[in-house]
């Protein structure tokens, strides 16, 4: 994984940028926040950096905090920025850490020492669900098609995807498997180092079927160049309504990619209650339908203790499927 | 097709447009200087003021031109400094860093531009000939051919063969594919060879062991000899002519005919890019040169400098079919670029060209005025440039120390890279006294990563090794990388042969 961080020029740059932007909305007569920083375990350009940095414009660009900065560190996946807000727990005010499904695996299979356990829950803001697409020009044209080909190819049917064996497309696909009553251990799953190389996988007929994040799937949908075969959500996503979710096909599974902000551990309660006001607000602000649409995001709220039971739920179902799958 | 040239050509002729180019150009090369800044952060740092501009026609035309920009200006530093700061350059510095260091800076950075620019260009008009019916040729390689490709890539060590340094040349070809191996990579889960060391747990970063490997042996070479330092580094004070003679444009024109449409068609491709396309335009031309001129490969061939130069910015422009035509980032940097344009409501794909023909031809169109407005920049730039190293030995070498640092932290802004830069610096400038040669070991590092991912993909796809025999492009991709690897080995036992018999027969 090659990562390139931001020089401390940059960060002030687009800081500048921010602020310039911020001044020129609204009043900051209802600014819950004079100031907010946000750590980005990952490199820029990645998933985590644009949730933080799009969540930091349109806090500001509201008016509801009045600068934001951003910091990318990366490395051990995610595990040196956890260290850092630990480490530093008593002089990080005013700080969030964004983090998403992978701190619930990479702390199952052992990257990092920590878990969610070890930091402040602030909130899980927005969400993406996962699909498995075939290319459009496939015979598949629904689940039922893909279980009978896979019946019919057995491990030459190969399901591909842009993470490690064990990581978060390799389990959607195996959850949908497992759902329809499938073996999830016999799916040949095939991985590759990016989303983007898998779905050039794709389409070369190098593999059967992908698992990818549904924004990724709609944008190439769009383009009549794949098959949305099936969605994670429980219900038809209204943004792109001809996808059928899983349930309705008769496999009963559903699954969100979350992506949420931590504070560092032993904030205060009062502290933590002016993160998740900020957040909260933001959502009815028209700064952030911007920032949302345009990233094609779901909205999630999922604050304090809400949050706390749904990623001990997310990691008693991943944890029993990585059990079963032979990762732990 | 013509009249969507023509709305892309009047959308880039635009004075917005054109300003835009230009800013862009002039960033890209500026900030693409800095050793450690490759395109993907100045991209990643341009993209907000992209967005803010509305019009994705003008957004895109801005971030690519800062993309050629930054491309252009890192050869910079490899060829002063022998500080690649992107793996696309590493091979620039083979022959222009020696180049340079024989007083020729100015000829080595006006080939590097003029190479530079052919590549951009003749690659821009392929694209736009060209695009819509190259997607299909973007998908036509599988797992197994990347492999192939990238063994191909690693026979670019040959022309380190040469030199009766075949075992040498091995061994750290070696070395860096192990060293690849560190950390966790796409295939498996679980992290490899870290120690339990949470720093190396993303791998050991490019751009550290680049730095280690090159630059810092270079500056620690200069401190270890006092001898001279009071002078410039590059021989004599003096930087002789900045134009390359006549019958060196001879040379470089075929090479440049050859590796605009090589770099280019490597670029299409996905998963390889300019990278390998540097790589293979060296390892190609080194083996179709002459023999007087095979010799002076690595020693500052005026062919060796022009054929990756060429080839990566070939490449770049080919890393835009995927991406505009199937909506297929190949890169980081094209990653960051297709995040851009879905920010900006364009979705790329198959219908890009149809629904939006403006931006996609308007795109295209700004490449030709990129490359154009690089080389008329950089040009006129180009002696005051040189004059780096005119710098007195004992003033430059704490700049290069300083950018070498600064290069290695700015990447991972993480203190412990700065460790290993010095630990793994000291090492190679150990192998450098020891005269082991240090490119092989960077060349695989870049490729191990890339070679054991595609390959263990095929083997899971196939079950076992038979894709080798199963798909005939591998086949012949493999066998091409043998003969590039034995062709210079059996030509030069041959004229040892020759001289021994006329020896005897005396």
């Amino acid at each position: 994984m090659s990562t390139f961080g931001w020089t401390r020029r940059a960060v002030i740059a687009a800081a500048t940028v921010t602020v310039a932007l911020g001044g020129a909305a609204q009043a900051d007569d209802h600014q819950v926040m004079e100031s907010l920083h946000f750590i980005v375990p990952g490199g820029a350009g990645g998933g985590w950096d644009g949730t933080a940095r799009g969540t930091g414009e349109a806090l500001t660009n509201s008016g509801l905090v009045g600068s934001a900065s951003f910091e990318n560190m990366s490395g051990g996946g995610g595990g040196v920025a956890i260290n850092y807000m630990i480490e530093n727990a008593a002089s990080l005010d005013n700080t969030l850490m964004v983090n998403s499904t992978p701190i619930v695996i990479r702390s199952l299979t052992g990257v990092f020492p920590q878990s969610f356990r070890d930091l402040t829950l602030v909130a899980g803001t927005i969400g993406d669900y996962a699909a498995i697409v075939v290319p459009a020009d496939s015979d598949i044209e629904g689940m039922d098609g893909l279980l009978a080909s896979y019946a019919d190819q057995g491990p030459d049917f190969a399901v591909g995807g842009g993470s490690v064996p064990g990581g978060m497309d390799h389990l959607v696909a195996a959850m949908v498997m497992q759902a329809a009553g499938e073996a999830p251990t016999e799916l040949n799953y095939i991985p590759y180092d990016a989303g983007g190389k898998a779905m050039a996988g794709l389409l070369s007929g190098e593999i059967d079927a992908l698992s990818t994040g549904f924004s990724e799937a709609i944008a190439l949908a769009d383009q009549g160049e794949v098959r949305i075969l099936g969605v994670t959500a429980e219900e038809r996503v209204p943004a792109y309504d001809t996808a059928p979710t899983f349930m309705e096909q008769g496999i009963d599974m559903s699954f969100v990619n979350w992506r949420g902000f931590f504070a560092a551990p032993g904030t205060s309660d009062e502290k933590t209650a002016q993160y998740i006001s900020a957040l909260e607000a933001m959502y009815e602000t028209d700064a952030w339908e911007d920032v949302r649409a345009r990233n094609g995001w779901v909205n999630i709220w999922n604050p304090g203790d809400d949050f706390r039971s749904f990623l001990e739920d997310q990691e008693k179902v991943i944890g029993d499927l990585m059990t079963e799958l032979g990762f732990l | 097709m013509l009249e969507g040239i023509l709305i892309g050509l009047s959308a880039a002729l635009s004075i917005q447009n054109l300003l835009m180019v230009i800013a862009g150009c002039l960033i890209g090369t500026f900030i693409g200087m800095l050793p450690g800044l490759g395109p993907m952060s100045i991209i990643a740092i341009m993209i907000p003021v992209a967005i803010t501009l509305g019009d994705p026609a003008a957004a895109l035309i801005l971030l690519a031109g800062v993309y050629y920009g930054a491309i252009f200006g890192g050869s910079t530093s490899s060829i002063l400094l022998n500080a690649p700061g992107v793996a696309g350059t590493v091979a620039s510095s083979f022959d222009g860093y020696p180049m340079a260091r024989s007083g020729q800076a100015g000829k080595a950075l006006t080939i590097a531009a003029v190479s530079s620019f052919a590549g951009g260009t003749i690659g821009a008009i392929l694209l736009m000939i060209f695009a819509p019916a190259l997607s299909s040729v973007a998908l036509l390689f599988h797992s197994a051919e990347y492999f192939a490709l990238m063994v191909v890539g690693l026979s670019a060590i040959a022309a380190f063969a040469g030199t009766g340094q075949v075992f040498k040349a091995l061994m750290m070809t070696i070395l860096g594919l192990i060293l690849a191996t560190v950390g966790e990579g796409a295939l498996f889960n679980m992290p490899r060879f870290t120690m339990g060391l949470m720093d190396l747990q993303s791998g050991i970063s490019f751009i550290t062991l680049a730095m280690a490997m090159f630059a810092l042996p270079e500056a620690l070479f200069l401190v270890l000899n006092p001898a001279g330092s009071a002078q410039g580094s590059g021989g004599t004070n003096k930087i002789s002519g900045l134009r390359f003679s006549r019958a060196e444009g001879r040379a470089m024109t075929p090479v440049i005919g050859r590796q605009s449409v090589q770099g280019f068609f490597i670029g299409v491709l996905p998963g390889a890019g300019a990278t390998i396309a540097s790589f293979l335009g060296y390892a190609v031309e080194r083996n179709l040169a002459n023999k007087d001129e095979q010799a002076q490969f690595g020693k500052g061939s005026v062919k060796g400098l022009a054929a990756p130069e060429c080839a990566n910015n070939a490449a770049c422009t080919g890393s835009f079919v995927p991406l505009l035509t199937l909506g297929i980032p190949g890169s980081g940097t094209t990653a960051i670029l297709l995040g851009a344009l879905i920010a900006l409501n364009v979705t790329p794909g198959p219908r890009l060209m149809t629904d939006t023909p403006e931006i996609f031809w308007a795109v295209i169109i700004s490449m030709f005025i990129g490359n154009l407005v690089l080389l008329v920049l950089n040009l006129p730039l180009i002696p005051y440039i040189a004059k780096i190293l005119s710098i007195p030995r004992n003033f430059l070498i704490p700049f290069i120390l300083f950018f070498t640092l600064m290069g290695a932290y700015i990447g991972q802004n993480n203190a412990t890279e700065l460790l290993m830069l010095v630990g793994l610096g000291v090492i190679a400038t150990i192998f450098r006294f020891a005269d082991y040669p240090l490119a092989p070991l960077l060349i695989g590092f870049i490729l191990g990563t890339m070679l054991e991912d595609n390959f263990a993909r095929s083997m899971q796809l196939y079950r076992g090794v038979g894709f080798i025999l199963e798909r005939p492009m591998t086949l012949g991709l493999l066998v091409l990388a043998l003969a590039l690897v034995l062709l210079p080995s059996y030509r030069a036992r041959r004229a040892r042969k020759r001289a021994e018999g006329v020896a005897d027969g005396d």
